[in-house]
């Protein structure tokens, strides 16, 4: 089948785009954007494999969506208390873990 | 040919949705980028025969995670930000060379993994007469609950930590 290896090569892209993303932006917010784009990347091609070596990989791919549920929940709350604090959401200007 | 056709389409929008999402300026645009991008990748899910996992992604990511984001975005009043905060040429040169690599490493290890998954796979044959006799949810409801029980137990454990350390994290008075 042709539509696998396309699949394949459009979850590489993905992955790369959100790579790039997460070395370009500065907003923190974006940044964590862009990760959960990897993360459904890394879905594509855990889905693309249950075709050939099994069903279990969509049972990956359910366990991938509750851990991303859980990081954005928890980094979400991370990004508020840090903006309470600095009252701004840019990576450079974050430079102390306790203050 | 229809097939195709969707796949294309789906293709596109994932990889400009992907892509506006890093070029935008406002972070709330950036955001309904990448649920375009997310919806495209359901779509290619419910070609790819992954009817479950399609609903999922587009009710869980599309629908609860990334609106979690537009709340954060919203509650920091972040919208309509004038300034780019796109980094520099020299950081910006250096992230496209490490995107490019990442690219290049996961195409060439992808292509070695399709060669050899696609010599002893289960085939379309397979896979229609699975989706025929368990359906779409039982297809992955059936190894989920008999081989990986206990995994999904400690998931919902995982979910519950998450809830607590986000409150406790984003309370408004630390301790």
């Amino acid at each position: 089948m042709e539509i696998e290896t396309y699949t394949l090569i459009l979850s590489a892209l993905l992955f790369a785009i959100g790579t790039a993303g997460v070395m370009l932006r500065r907003n923190v917010i974006i940044m964590f954007m862009c990760i959960e784009l990897m993360l459904n990347a890394v879905n594509l091609t855990l889905v693309v494999f249950s075709r050939s070596l099994g069903i279990e990989a969509q049972v990956f791919v359910f366990f991938v969506m509750a851990v991303a549920a859980a990081e954005a929940a928890v980094g979400l709350a991370i990004i508020i208390a840090i903006f309470r604090h600095y009252e701004l959401v840019d990576v450079d200007r974050f430079n102390l873990l306790k203050w | 040919m229809m097939a195709d056709f969707f796949f294309v389409l789906f293709a596109v929008m994932a990889i400009g949705g992907a892509t506006a999402m890093v070029l935008a300026r406002n972070p709330v645009a950036s955001l309904l980028y990448l649920v375009m991008a997310f919806f495209a990748m359901s779509g290619i899910f419910v070609l790819l025969d992954a009817h479950f996992i399609a609903a999922v992604n587009l009710i869980v990511y599309a629908g609860a995670i990334l609106v979690l984001f537009l709340f954060v975005i919203m509650l920091l009043n972040l919208g309509g930000t004038a300034r780019s905060d796109l980094r520099g040429p020299i950081s910006r040169m250096f992230g496209i060379i490490v995107a490019g690599s990442a690219f290049g490493l996961l195409f060439f290890m992808l292509r070695r993994g399709h060669e050899t998954s696609m010599a002893g796979g289960m085939g379309q044959a397979t896979i229609d007469a699975m989706l025929q006799s368990q359906g779409a949810v039982g297809m992955v409801a059936e190894p989920m609950f008999r081989n990986y029980l206990v995994p999904f137990e400690i998931t919902s454990l995982l979910l519950l930590v998450a809830i607590v350390g986000a409150i406790v994290l984003a309370r408004r008075s630390a301790p």
